[in-house]
């Protein structure tokens, strides 16, 4: 299974071990997606569990505010209504905080949620394998996991490479109807 | 390597020959200042290989971070349902600063088209399916951001400044006369 990591990748390069960033391996697809909760707004929580039932995306990505037109979230913001056409939910998570998240999201007219891998800091990402230990933020990391909560794709993309959204496009049309 | 997913159809919006050696596409938007540079960029490099390049634009509207991304590029859809794709495609660049309703209307009527007809177009969102089709297509084929190109096929992923692009272009033009001979 975890060959599939690489299939619909918009980029050469399997998702294996970093042995640079110090990083593990991304969870492959097949595995169950690691449950979490975290916040989402100074005082709101979101927990994967509370999307049972939905195809979600989940994109770790190293920091709020890289520069503007090739930003990973801003085309992800555009393309939302592509995604929501298989009803699929959207996550962006960082190790930034709330407040930060806020200020982004509200920079950017984002229109989906920013969740806070803030304390302990990056400990989800850690669980998905997409944790730059070296570095102390996450991968660019994209996760498609189906309505029960298994992972069926994952890539990895170069920190300094915009993944695009054509892999996650191509993982949730792959998606059981 | 992400590839276009979509090739050039003559629905698309083409400058110079179609057997050209090299096809250099851009997904765009019209209000990113980055577009922007590649604008007089993508010109330097059409007057340097002359008939060798074929150059394709197509819409990429960045419109939650630019606001005006949309209307102009639907503006540039309602001049080329008019023959005057290119002129519009220019104008709108050449005043980057000054996007907007007032500008759309004057370039129109530069270019000898109706006002009232582009504004009922604007109105109507006539061209936004144009415009979705093209942004779709880019996704589809890993455009990431704007200005992203293709050249013959493949996403350039390196510095998009004169001299990369031009280097990338004499590189691939070069591997496919070699394809061709061998």
């Amino acid at each position: 299974m975890a060959t599939e990591n690489t299939e619909h990748g918009p980029t050469a390069g399997p998702a294996v071990l970093n042995g640079r960033s110090g990083s593990t391996e991304l969870l492959p697809a097949g595995t169950a997606a690691p449950d979490f909760s975290l916040h989402v707004t100074p005082d709101q929580t979101l927990s994967l569990g509370e999307l049972r039932g939905k195809p979600v995306i989940l994109a770790f990505y190293p920091a709020d505010w890289s520069p503007v037109c090739g930003d990973q979230m801003a085309l992800y913001n555009e393309v939302l209504p592509e995604f929501q056409k298989f009803g699929a939910e959207l996550l962006g998570v960082s190790v930034d905080g709330v407040w930060c998240h806020r200020a982004f999201a509200e920079a950017r007219h984002l229109h989906f949620p920013l969740l806070a891998d803030f304390e302990p800091k990056g400990a989800v990402a850690q669980s998905y394998g997409a944790f730059r230990n070296a570095d102390g933020f996450s991968e660019r990391a994209l996760f498609v996991i189906d309505k029960s909560g298994i992972i069926t794709w994952s890539y990895r993309s170069p920190v300094a490479m915009n993944p695009g959204a054509d892999g996650i496009l191509q993982a949730l049309e792959d998606l059981p109807k | 390597m992400a590839t276009l997913k979509t090739p050039v159809t003559p629905e698309d919006h083409v400058q110079g020959p179609e057997n050209a050696a090299a096809t250099l596409v851009e997904y765009g938007d019209y209000e990113c200042p980055h577009c922007g540079s590649a604008y007089s960029i993508v010109k330097r490099m059409q007057k340097h290989f002359g008939k060798g390049l074929r150059f394709v634009f197509r819409n990429f509207p960045l419109s939650e971070i630019h606001p005006h991304a949309e209307s102009a590029a639907e503006t540039a859809e309602f001049a080329g349902a008019h023959g005057k794709f290119w002129e519009m495609h220019d104008g709108l660049f050449e005043n980057q600063e000054r996007l907007g309703g007032p500008l759309y209307l004057e370039l129109a009527q530069e270019f000898g088209l109706s006002s009232a007809e582009l504004r009922q177009a604007l109105e109507q969102e006539k061209y936004k399916g144009r415009v979705r089709a093209d942004f779709r297509s880019g996704v589809r084929s890993g455009v990431n951001g704007t200005p992203t190109f293709f050249i013959n096929g493949k996403r350039h992923d390196g510095p998009f400044d004169y001299e990369s692009l031009v280097q990338a272009i004499e590189e691939a033009t070069g591997k496919a006369q070699k394809a061709i001979s061998a």
